[in-house]
């Protein structure tokens, strides 16, 4: 492999740079492009943030108040700059702590490289204070972890976990590094890993499989197309929009998907899964050719796979071997890069309109509008809903803002009522759902896209898991929105408790604090919003702020997220109210 | 579907972590490793695992892809048993005085075919080499006269087709 010379080392004479495996680490990660990480110190990886110390005017480092917290902002970095995100922590607690960000990068596809301190080599296996096996404990949550115990390996492993993190279909790689190797010094010279010879990141497409999936394209009466993530990932937005516009396909998407294509579009119809809307639900079992491109068929999507879309031919367009016929049999697979297997697919295309197919959607739309949207965005009652406080924020924003979202009744309604205009701007826990997610990703999305505006939208839950991170957004000031719709309820379980569980309202309810105080007492502007007519104002006046904002919204205690898949049941059950 | 016996045979780099990497594959869906081998393979440098299940094929295909998963996992197959040649071998340690006292216990050695690996005043120790019932059988055989230790491997096995791994590294090379 060739040893690329990297341009920001003074390397005088050809001699190699005789450094610590502290200082090589951080060489690396400027190679890499790296100028921001999130982490937070501790006795195991000081050696480092010593170095990180001596080169802040090229790499920032922003202190969490929670290693969570760091991950998580990390994930929302990523997620909204299709980059590398990058988390550091100490051995032991400060390890730990980014398992369940570690979790959730993996469940939803995110590149991020965390590194992790730990005792030293001879202390390893003893019980040392702080010592904790992280690589043992984040294997099954890792696309790849190693512990690196010589100050030589920093250089190669560094370039491979960057390389694994972002390549094919992205993940979290885990970098434990003992403290000896940190203090050890090396000849350091940096080569980017380009390849690895038993990973086959990127599946070239078979153009058989594209040729028989053009066939049933041409051939589909009521085709239909389900994006997810995929199409992000794999930078394929507009040959999706290509695809939907020449086939005249209605396309719908998981919550992954979501901002994939424009919300405006007229053929984009709507959300799939469990509070997805209704025709996209109902019609999966009507369509005769299902598309799915860059999506997993996750059993939030599928409901009871026993009665999922068994009418139709199913294409899969997948980046991931394993996810192939993992959970929903499929006619035709397409392994590989979503962009570019639709780049030969398209010209194979013929033109369509299929306009009686789309009058299905428009009919399941105006009767889901009967029942549940038009009292969701433009309520008769008193009580204020989630619904209109999220049209409120895309009036304000003109539907260009990247929305932010943790976990729970909040986030299902988000997801069905943000509009947007632009990838990757909805970011949020889907495949594991972690609450305690959006205030940190928010951080990390502002500082990942500073020219846009991003809106954490959290409920008063999961507000409350990583409720201190307000520190990192007020010593950074961070211009980042938040608003907490605070229904004094985790709103998801109780409304599973009121419909299956004959309202038993176990540890629901909550007795939450003054949010404004709170906000207030990080010295953070703060607004509580309890009326109608003073929320288009007050979410104006949020949006407008140059400085971070904090908008606590009281809405209705208990309201329920409909349309509803019950746990288990077919899409066709779908439930209106 | 019907549960069946597979061999699955994965090929990897030599790594630490793997093994945890792929046991913790079978642990998530509760399907037993029933045996487990792990040896350099007739590539240099190249580890294979010898992992033998009963479940059905549905799941082996799904927990071979998530095995290919893995990074340092170059391929991974999966066999039933008319699909390969595999054998397992076994230990047994025995009283050296039964040889003298219960003679039928040369005939047990005879017909089975088992070698004698070391004789000593106090013990002697017999190794067989062969299919899991073949083992099963002598064992059954020898256990009314008491077996000191008994010690079986994991199935080992081969696969009546071939399996490319030198192929694909060779076009990796040359990528």
């Amino acid at each position: 492999m060739e040893t690329l010379k990297v341009k920001h080392i003074k390397t005088e004479n050809q001699t190699p740079l005789r450094i610590s495996g502290a200082e090589a680490l951080i060489h690396c990660l400027l190679a890499e492009g790296v100028d921001l990480i999130y982490g937070y110190p501790g006795g195991a990886i000081m050696p480092v943030y010593d170095e990180l110390y001596k080169f802040q005017d090229r790499l920032t480092h922003i202190l969490t108040r929670h290693e969570q917290g760091a991950i998580h902002a990390a994930q929302g970095y990523a997620r909204v700059s299709g980059r590398v995100g990058v988390a550091m922590a100490t051995s032991g607690p400060g390890a730990t702590n980014l398992v369940t960000g570690i979790a959730d990068a993996q469940i939803d596809s995110t590149p991020v490289v965390c590194i992790t301190g730990q005792v030293s080599r001879h202390l390893l296996g003893s019980d040392a204070f702080q010592e904790t096996d992280i690589i043992g404990i984040s294997t099954p949550v890792t696309k790849w972890n190693y512990q690196i115990t010589k100050a030589s390996e920093i250089p190669q492993i560094m370039a491979r976990a960057f390389y694994i993190a972002k390549s094919g279909r992205p993940g979290p790689v885990l970098i434990d590094i003992t403290k000896n190797a940190q203090f050890d010094e090396l000849d350091f010279s940096y080569a980017p890993c380009k390849a690895v010879r038993s990973y086959d990141p990127l599946p070239k497409p078979d153009p058989r499989a594209i040729e028989a999936a053009a066939a049933l394209i041409n051939a589909a009466k009521k085709p239909y197309i389900v994006f997810g993530q995929g199409v992000i990932l794999g930078q394929a937005e507009a040959q999706l929009k290509a695809l939907v516009e020449k086939a005249g396909i209605p396309a719908a998407w998981t919550i992954l998907g979501l901002s994939a294509l424009d919300s405006n579009h007229p053929l984009n119809v709507g959300m799939v899964g469990m509070h997805g809307n209704y025709g996209p639900n109902l019609l999966t079992n009507e369509c005769d050719l299902l598309i799915a491109i860059g999506m997993r068929f996750d059993d939030r999507v599928t409901g009871d796979l026993n009665t999922y879309a068994k009418q139709a031919k199913i294409i899969h367009f997948e980046i991931d071997p394993a996810e192939i016929n993992k959970n929903v049999k499929v006619d035709v697979p397409v392994l590989g890069d979503a962009r570019e297997s639709l780049e030969i697919l398209l010209p194979k295309i013929k033109k369509n309109r299929h306009e009686a197919w789309h009058e299905a959607f428009k009919k399941k739309y105006a009767e889901e509008f009967e029942v549940v949207i038009k009292n969701d965005l433009h309520p008769t009652k008193e009580g204020l809903t989630m619904g209109e406080v999220v049209e409120a924020i895309n009036q304000a924003t003109q539907s260009k803002a990247v929305i932010v979202t943790d976990v729970g009744q909040h986030q299902m309604v988000t997801c069905r009522y943000a509009r947007f205009s632009q990838t990757k701007s909805n970011i949020t826990s889907g495949g594991l759902g972690t609450m305690g997610f959006a205030l940190p990703a928010a951080i990390g999305a502002k500082m990942g896209a500073m020219d846009r505006e991003v809106v954490a939208v959290i409920g008063d839950g999961g507000y409350q898991m990583n409720i201190q991170e307000l520190a990192t957004i007020f010593q950074n000031q961070t211009p980042v929105k938040i608003v907490v719709l605070n229904n004094d309820h985790l709103g998801m379980v109780r409304q599973w408790q009121e419909l299956f569980f004959e309202r038993r309202y176990a540890s629901t309810v909550m007795t939450n604090p003054d949010f404004v105080k709170i906000a207030e007492g990080y010295y953070l502007k703060a607004k509580r919003v309890v009326k109608r007519d003073e929320l288009k104002a007050s979410v104006e006046e949020m949006i407008q702020s140059k400085e971070p904002f904090f908008l606590e919204v009281k809405v209705e205690k208990e309201d329920n997220v409909f349309p509803m898949i019950p746990s288990g049941a077919s899409v066709s059950d779908i439930r209106l109210k | 579907m019907k549960k069946q016996w597979f061999t699955i045979s994965v090929y990897s780099e030599n790594n630490v972590g793997l093994l945890n990497r792929i046991s913790g594959i079978f642990l998530k869906r509760h399907i037993n490793i029933e045996s487990l081998n792990v040896s350099k393979s007739e590539i240099d440098g190249v580890s294979k695992f010898t992992v033998v299940v009963f479940t059905t094929k549905e799941w082996t295909r799904k927990i071979v892809a998530q095995i290919e998963k893995q990074i340092e996992v170059i391929k991974a197959f999966y066999h039933t048993d008319d699909e390969t040649i595999y054998q397992e071998s076994a230990l047994f340690k025995i009283a050296s005085r039964l040889l003298f006292d219960e003679r039928q216990i040369q005939n047990i050695i005879k017909d089975s075919h088992a070698q004698i690996v070391t004789v000593s005043r106090e013990f002697f120790v017999l190794a067989k080499t062969g299919r899991r019932e073949e083992i099963d059988a002598m064992h059954d055989l020898l256990e009314p006269y008491g077996i000191m230790q008994f010690v079986r491997t994991g199935r080992i096995a081969v696969s009546k087709a071939e399996m490319r791994i030198s192929a694909l590294l060779k076009e990796f090379e040359h990528k």
